[in-house]
């Protein structure tokens, strides 16, 4: 299998996380679809690794998955904090610092 | 066979990946996520990152998706409206999702790297295992190692400070030990409010939440 192969699925997963950040207006599905964008970037990351033949873009890769799970962890943070003020779950409604 | 595990992990990871964004409730949304990020681990292992994958397989789908589960059983099922804030969001964001996706396959098919229309090159018994990443990291990526470190050590501070309420009312906590009905905290008496109000404070306002 080409390496071309994986980058044009990481190309895929990426397009789809991002028409479903566009998309849904919950922001947990909204955290779960920006999950999807890294994996993407994940794939692509590996996928290079393999065709340079050295391993520097698997630790990148690891570097990524922490810095996802940093961003989770303050994103269900946020999520529960808003859901235990009463406020709206709807990224449309939650606009108090808009121009 | 290369071929074979490889569109199944694609279609797997694919199909997964459109579930997550065409399924209404966000439960099913967090397992569509599973089945996605296990078949991408099944890619990693073609691509020779063993590591890597049963990174992917212990942290991503065993810790992180826990969470998700946790957060969406507790929020529960969220009502999405109709009410568009810019007309035809719902039919310019699937036209822009397209158009990125034909802009990047352009740029793939098209690059000059020559390196990704060959299979890479072949690499040596033991590319991606656990000692050669930990090499790595411990060695040429020290700092980077470190930084991650602080980095999970601030979001976890982060997580607690969000979460957790500030001011807990000092009679739910008081009443808490009775409520749970353990025999050990019973014959505890005063001391055992104090004790774990202390060491867990993002404990007593779930069950403050939950009484209220």
């Amino acid at each position: 299998m080409d390496v071309t192969w994986y980058v044009v699925l990481s190309a895929v997963l990426f397009a789809i996380g991002a028409g479903g950040v566009l998309i849904r207006r919950s922001p947990l599905v909204i955290l779960l679809c920006l999950e999807l964008m890294l994996n993407a970037g994940n794939l692509a990351l590996v996928a290079f690794s393999r065709a340079h033949g050295n391993e520097e873009g698997q630790v990148f890769a690891l570097i990524v998955m922490v810095v996802a799970a940093c961003e989770v962890v303050v994103g269900l943070g946020l999520i529960v904090a808003m859901f235990r003020r009463r406020l709206p779950l709807n990224v449309d409604e939650m606009r108090g610092l808009r121009g | 066979m290369v071929q074979v595990a490889f569109f199944v992990g694609a279609i797997g990871a694919t199909g997964g990946a459109l579930a997550v964004i065409a399924l209404r409730n966000p439960f099913y949304s967090v397992l569509a996520l599973v089945v996605h990020l296990v078949s991408l681990a099944g890619l990693f292992l073609l691509l020779y990152a063993q590591f890597v994958a049963a990174a992917q397989v212990v942290v991503y789908a065993g810790a992180v998706m826990v969470l998700y589960v946790f957060v969406a059983a507790y929020v529960g099922a969220v009502e999405e409206p109709i009410w568009e804030p810019i007309p035809g969001q719902r039919f310019l964001a699937p036209l822009l999702a397209v158009a990125l996706l034909v802009e990047l396959t352009i740029a793939i098919l098209g690059t000059g790297l020559t390196a990704l229309d060959s299979e890479g090159p072949t690499v040596h018994a033991g590319f991606g295992t656990p000692a050669e990443i930990g090499n790595l990291l411990l060695e040429r990526f020290l700092v980077v190692f470190e930084a991650a470190s602080m980095l999970l050590l601030i979001a976890a501070v982060g997580a607690v400070v969000l979460a957790g309420r500030r001011t807990t009312p000092p009679t739910s906590s008081a009443s808490r030990p009775g409520s749970a009905g353990s025999g050990s905290e019973v014959a505890a008496g005063p001391h055992a409010p104090t004790a774990t109000s202390s060491l867990a404070p993002a404990d007593p306002p779930s069950a403050a939440e939950q009484g209220g």
